[in-house]
């Protein structure tokens, strides 16, 4: 069975939809001859050729105001922005017209655009380069979120992104991309608003999305030393939220705790807390816990182990929510 | 005769004098029924302008930007565009999007708070939505160039911007991006000499013409008043986007003889003797002089085109009063093409099932 990384499994789900759709484009900064700088478009512009796999300029909003321009032309850009804080300038041009241009041409002209962001922290980066954006996309109205926390499930949900009639933020974890599963690529299963459970549990519910995926799963190991069974949540599409499986895990456990790297204040977990509130209040034994980044700008790397939420934090959070 | 301020500098290229008179060569490729048309629309389109501002007081628009002194840039450059040629438009182009067969009532949609910046069909019409942030149509209109260029049609895009929009960092991506990659695009800017209160010289130091040049490909400075005078610049840097020569920047000097819209008040920031001074150099009064003496037109049909105009803002006007407020319904409608489930039950939610 093969292995894959995550960037390898990204690189295959853009090497198929150029494969397959002739009006799918791939550009961005040196994700041509270089193939990206975390290797995801590698080989992409030798097989495809550079007509549709293309570097541009250092123009984060001019690469999203030509993807726009693309699609009245009826194309489908998938395009990249290096890293997390370098995506934005580019806001004005997603807010303002990506999200919004179908509307405004009252459905006449469709935005099928992916916008893969590396994103996220966790590797040391220098600074600007260990952002969580997603508050910023998620609270744009017309756009679809998604974040990957392994390499099958990205190669899937990048499929599903592209293939999307509406644009689509990937919001890809650089500190997984050379984390490693086995198996076979596909695009069939869950599509973007399905949620998945990867552990089973009826203690309490953990809910995370990208890197933190991981350290969550490690956190319901010790919990089931504890004696404690936690139900793990890789949300995976952050718009739209999976409202029926947050409910039926609200009912299921009564306890829910929410983990993500970005800072606290109107994170996703503020999100999920008042969804659950509104979905599931009469089923909760316990507030809604958020285990996150602190309200400050992402740290040094030197400091970056006491910013992002710790096995050792979503452990205790999990603990004093059971025991609520 | 005292120019604006802004035209100061480089002599704008030029082929009739602000009396009319020629100074350049006048057979610009249109024949005269052409040249009726252009004048025709000319006098439909500032009726119209003028129209819309009445209708901004007496309460049928929200806000509404006149464009009066740019028909000669607008409908010039119009002129030049073959059918399929594709342009993305500013929030001032009314005349440019009249010549281009956009139906002023569902443009003016727009202006009367019906909908958003795409009331017509873009593709229909070759004509883009109405942008208001500012330069960031620039960018569309390279995406837009760029997917012809990889689909090898023949089809030339324009972007629309002002002065002002020369100093967002949009302009200057767009145009970097056209010129690196050769793009069939031209860049249209209407140097109208303000930006709301700003005018020109504390928005840029230099000549936006010559900024062409640090992108690799040529300038021009027009007397954007100068009906034949745009069209000619046009048609020139049309023919050398069709014929994958790439971009060209023009810069068509013009005056905004009104404010920069009906929610601003302009005594506030300029004196009402520049704007005296400007109206010299109106483009109608001076393009209907040399039609006059060419005997292209006559005061019988002057007097008819005013006659049509008025029939013409009436019947804007009517379509646009007729028009009610929209359905509940569209504030969700067109938002995706695959609305989410959650999406789905709050417009149940607002809509009341």
């Amino acid at each position: 069975m093969a292995e894959w990384t995550m960037s390898a499994a990204l690189g295959q789900a853009l090497w198929d939809a150029l494969a397959e759709d002739p009006r799918v484009l791939v550009f961005g900064e040196d994700v041509g001859v270089s193939g990206g700088v975390f290797r995801v478009t590698a080989g992409l512009q030798a097989e495809f050729g550079d007509q549709r796999v293309f570097d541009t300029p250092i123009s984060e909003a001019g690469i999203a105001g030509a993807a726009v321009g693309l699609c009245f032309a009826g194309w489908r850009p998938v395009i990249e922005m290096q890293f997390d804080a370098f995506s934005y300038p580019a806001l004005e041009q997603v807010i303002d017209h990506v999200a919004k241009m179908r509307m405004r041409t009252r459905g006449r002209v469709d935005m099928p655009i992916t916008i893969r962001i590396a994103s996220f922290g966790g590797i040391k980066g220098k600074e600007h380069h260990g952002e969580s954006p997603e508050t910023y996309y998620v609270h744009t109205a017309g756009l679809k979120v998604v974040v990957p926390s392994s390499p099958l499930d990205a190669y899937r949900l990048l499929r599903h992104a592209i293939a999307d009639p509406d644009p689509v933020v990937v919001l890809e974890p650089k500190a997984r991309y050379w984390g490693k599963e086995s198996g076979e690529l596909s695009a069939d299963g869950a599509g973007i608003g399905e949620a998945r459970v990867l552990n089973e549990g009826d203690d309490v519910t953990v809910i995370a999305y990208g890197s933190m995926v991981t350290r969550v799963l490690e956190a319901a190991a010790v919990l089931r030393e504890e004696g404690v069974g936690a139900r793990v949540v890789d949300l995976r599409s952050l718009t739209p939220l999976d409202e029926d499986l947050l409910q039926r895990c609200a009912e299921e456990t009564g306890r829910v705790v929410v983990v993500h790297e970005a800072p606290r204040t109107l994170g996703m977990g503020a999100e999920i807390a008042a969804r659950v509130m509104e979905l599931a209040f009469d089923s909760l034994a316990a507030p809604v816990a958020r285990v996150t980044g602190w309200d400050a700008p992402y740290p040094p790397a030197s400091l970056e182990d006491g910013y992002l939420p710790s096995v050792e934090r979503i452990v205790q959070a999990a603990l004093r929510t059971v025991a609520y | 005769m005292e120019v604006p301020e802004h035209w100061a500098g480089t002599s704008p290229a030029r082929v009739l004098a602000p009396d009319g008179s020629p100074v350049g060569d006048t057979d610009v490729g249109l024949g005269a029924d052409h040249l009726r048309a252009m004048l025709r629309w000319m006098v439909l389109a500032r009726r119209l302008d003028r129209e819309c501002i009445a209708l901004q007081r007496q309460g049928e628009l929200t806000v509404y930007p006149g464009f009066e002194g740019q028909e000669a840039a607008q409908i010039g450059a119009a002129f030049a565009l073959a059918e399929q040629d594709f342009v993305f438009p500013t929030f001032r182009e009314l005349a440019m999007a009249m010549v281009r067969g956009v139906d002023p009532v569902r443009y003016l949609w727009y202006h009367r708070g019906t909908w958003h910046g795409g009331p017509y069909d873009p593709g229909a019409t070759r004509f883009g939505p109405i942008a208001i942030p500012i330069a960031t149509q620039i960018a569309h209109a390279v995406g837009y160039a760029l997917g012809q260029q990889l689909d090898g049609s023949d089809v030339v895009t324009v972007a629309c911007f002002g002065d002002g929009a020369t100093s967002e960092g949009d302009f200057h991506e767009a145009a970097n991006m056209a010129g690196v990659w050769r793009l069939p695009l031209v860049f249209f800017c209407q140097n109208n000499g303000w930006a709301i209160s700003v005018p020109t010289a504390h928005q840029t130091a230099g000549e936006i013409w010559r900024r062409a040049e640090g992108y690799g490909f040529p300038g021009l400075r027009v007397d954007g008043n100068d009906a034949l005078a745009v069209y000619a610049a046009m048609r020139d840097a049309v023919a050398r986007a069709r014929e994958g020569e790439g971009s060209t920047l023009i810069e068509a000097l013009t005056y905004r003889i009104g404010a920069h819209s009906t929610a601003d008040d302009a005594s506030r920031y300029r004196e009402d003797q520049e704007v005296e001074r400007a109206r010299a150099f109106d483009p109608i009064v001076r393009f209907a002089a040399w039609m006059r003496n060419e005997g292209h037109v006559d005061d019988a049909r002057m007097r008819a085109w005013d006659e049509e105009a008025e029939s013409y803002a009436l019947s804007v006007r009517e379509g646009l009063i007729a028009q009610g407020a929209p359905p509940a319904e569209w504030a969700f409608d067109w938002v995706y093409a695959d609305p989410p489930e959650p999406f789905l039950r709050q417009r149940e939610e607002a809509l009341g099932g």
